[in-house]
């Protein structure tokens, strides 16, 4: 079922380890493990047209996946906790310079219902209305800027626009 | 609902709920060819969405939380995630 080729893999590859080296993330070690990953998110990207988590199951609908498009909500809170995440794409210092082994780890994504309640109380905190401009908050990283809009993409992460919440 | 057979040793029912694109599903696959089991499998991202419901349904009497690989013996047991030891442990 995949026509993904090798270069678009290695390519992909090489743009993710500079991307991540760059905002100091870290991609898994394994090679052959990592590329695996990569290949399977562009699968994804072909048939979703978004890079939904290899390993969780995507509702092929954007706006419900929005939380698991790589790199996905959780990734920098499993990585900080169980040293990588979900799907091991990305991974702690220790794990990246071969000390500790990349293991699998439970899912921190709520159920729908949950995500559709915080969903709804998300972006309704303070809002100052004497700021001179709002501040959005990218929900993958945490990078903060104070702009009209959001960026079109996160400087750190890369995550969409559509991924900044109002923080202020 | 359909479910592809792996050929092996006849270690009771087994049935491997599955992503087609996730690396711990696949080493969980390998790891069952490694040990030589018979067992059914399913990648579910590769189903219709009104056929992706009916498996859901199926993991969620084992696993509630509905991730992949779930694995499930015997109707009874269900080990949810790639665990190496637990999987040969309960296998070999």
């Amino acid at each position: 079922m995949t026509d993904i080729t090798e270069e678009e893999i290695e390519s992909t590859f090489q743009r993710l380890t500079a991307d991540a080296k760059r905002s100091g993330y870290n991609l898994n070690p394994d090679e052959e493990f990592t590329k695996e990953l990569v290949e399977s998110l562009l699968i994804n990207g072909k048939r979703y047209g978004y890079w939904a988590c290899p390993c969780r199951l995507a509702d092929e609908v954007k706006e419900e996946d929005l939380d698991l498009i790589c790199p996905c909500d959780y990734r920098d809170v499993d990585v900080e906790e169980f040293g990588a995440c979900y799907c091991a794409l990305y991974v702690d210092k220790e794990i990246a310079s071969g000390e500790k082994e990349a293991k699998p780890i439970p899912d921190r994504r709520p159920e729908r219902e949950e995500r559709a309640q915080f969903k709804a109380s998300s972006g309704k905190g303070v809002v100052q209305t004497e700021l001179a401009y709002p501040v959005w908050r990218c929900r993958v990283c945490g990078y903060l800027c104070a702009r009209e809009e959001p960026p079109g993409i996160c400087p750190v992460c890369k995550a969409g626009k559509e991924r900044f919440d109002r923080f202020m | 609902m359909e479910y592809e057979h792996v050929d092996g040793k006849d270690k009771g029912k087994i049935v491997l709920y599955a992503l087609s694109t996730c690396v711990w599903c696949r080493r969980t696959k390998k790891l069952l060819g490694e040990l030589g089991v018979a067992y059914d499998f399913v990648f579910i991202d590769q189903k219709s969405s009104e056929e992706k419901e009916l498996y859901k349904d199926e993991i969620r009497k084992h696993n509630p939380r509905c991730s992949y690989p779930t694995l499930v013996l015997n109707d009874e047991r269900c080990i949810v995630g790639y665990q190496d030891e637990e999987i040969r442990e309960a296998l070999s």
